[in-house]
């Protein structure tokens, strides 16, 4: 577990330390997480620490997110100005970014599970 | 308020939102009685854990007058955890890894699809409805992971942290009310789920994704890290 854990923070401290001296426009967990499958890869395997320390992480993915989403209400006065038109502008193009990225991905065979 | 109405009360509750101890524990007993609620349910898709866990320790922090910031010192070490987590995704991405290379034609197109309708879509809506320009460059990049859509609104002459309100948001939208598009779209795929959830709802469709399964995760992985790379590149210049 710390093993695993450990893996993850440097893999992710890499992928900040090469995003940062590129200037490239992606956050360093991403690329962490890049650098991961590119170790994985060719291992051809994930190592059990990674693996037990990574699913602990997963299976509680939702809850990291909550600290963040409370940030709403440091911006609560504004949203409340205009909240109906955000609302209606966050709802439908959301729904329908949800609709049209599935149907062309069953459309065009993705969704056929071929294994 | 509830606090305040005895004086001792009132000192053990300056006392005791000022440390990290309280959001911290807070922020984690909100979370398991909402998923709680929610397994009772039957998971039901409405019930979601985060959007319910933000509606209420965000209510509370309203009704109690405790700062974000205040809040955020202590609830920072579950946020932290976030960068391992984005890392770790690695992890279903690669035990997919054959299906998600069978599938590379559809990936690229449901993410372009995906990417163009959501971002599009809101800068033509919220036009039509009267938001002006700096609203509309704030809104652009909500589907993506708030680093990403932050920076990028900042580029375009948004505003950053309304961005990632915007982010959150869309996120939790996603989360609650994706699962029933599918179902009336008559959606079957778990990895088509999972990428559209991904590309247009970043992490927290991600980690509603990894609630259908391991497949729908794994897509939602590859269509949150993709878009977030096509958004940073591509916006900018449209902007």
């Amino acid at each position: 577990m710390l093993w695993g854990l450990t893996a993850l923070l440097a893999l992710q401290l890499a992928g900040e330390v090469v995003v940062r001296f590129f200037h490239w426009p992606v956050p360093g967990p991403v690329m962490g997480l890049v650098f991961a499958l590119a170790l994985f890869l060719p291992l051809g395997r994930v190592p059990k620490p990674v693996e037990e320390a990574g699913g602990t992480l997963l299976r509680h993915l939702s809850l990291l997110f909550v600290p963040a989403g409370v940030g709403v209400v440091a911006h609560w006065e504004r949203l409340q100005q205009s909240w109906l038109v955000l609302g209606v502008v966050l709802l439908v193009s959301t729904l329908l970014g949800l609709a049209v990225s599935a149907w062309v991905f069953e459309r065009l065979g993705g969704g056929e599970d071929a294994f | 308020m509830l606090f305040e109405a005895i004086a001792p009360w009132r000192e053990l509750w300056v006392y005791l939102s000022a440390t990290p101890l309280f959001s911290l524990t807070i922020t984690l007993a909100v979370y398991l009685v909402w998923e709680w609620v929610h397994r009772r349910s039957g998971l039901h898709p409405l019930l979601n854990p985060v959007a319910w866990s933000i509606a209420t320790l965000g209510a509370l922090l309203l009704g109690s007058g405790l700062p974000y910031p205040a809040y955020f010192a202590g609830a920072q070490f579950i946020h932290f955890l976030l960068g391992p987590a984005t890392v770790a995704l690695a992890i279903p991405l690669f035990h997919q890894r054959r299906r998600v290379a069978a599938h590379a034609k559809a990936v690229a197109a449901a993410l372009l699809a995906g990417s163009v309708t959501a971002a599009g879509s809101a800068v033509l809506i919220g036009a039509a409805l009267g938001l002006d320009a700096t609203m509309l460059r704030t809104l652009a990049p909500k589907s993506v992971t708030s680093p990403i859509a932050m920076a990028v609104s900042e580029q375009m002459g948004g505003i950053p942290a309304l961005a990632a309100v915007f982010v959150i948001l869309t996120g939790i939208l996603g989360a609650l009310l994706g699962p029933l598009l599918f179902a009336v779209m008559r959606v079957r795929s778990s990895a088509a789920k999972g990428l559209a959830l991904g590309v247009v709802t970043h992490g927290i469709g991600t980690a509603r994704a990894m609630q259908i399964d391991p497949v729908a995760g794994a897509f939602a992985a590859l269509g949150m890290g993709l878009n977030g790379v096509v958004t940073a590149v591509v916006l900018p210049w449209l902007g």
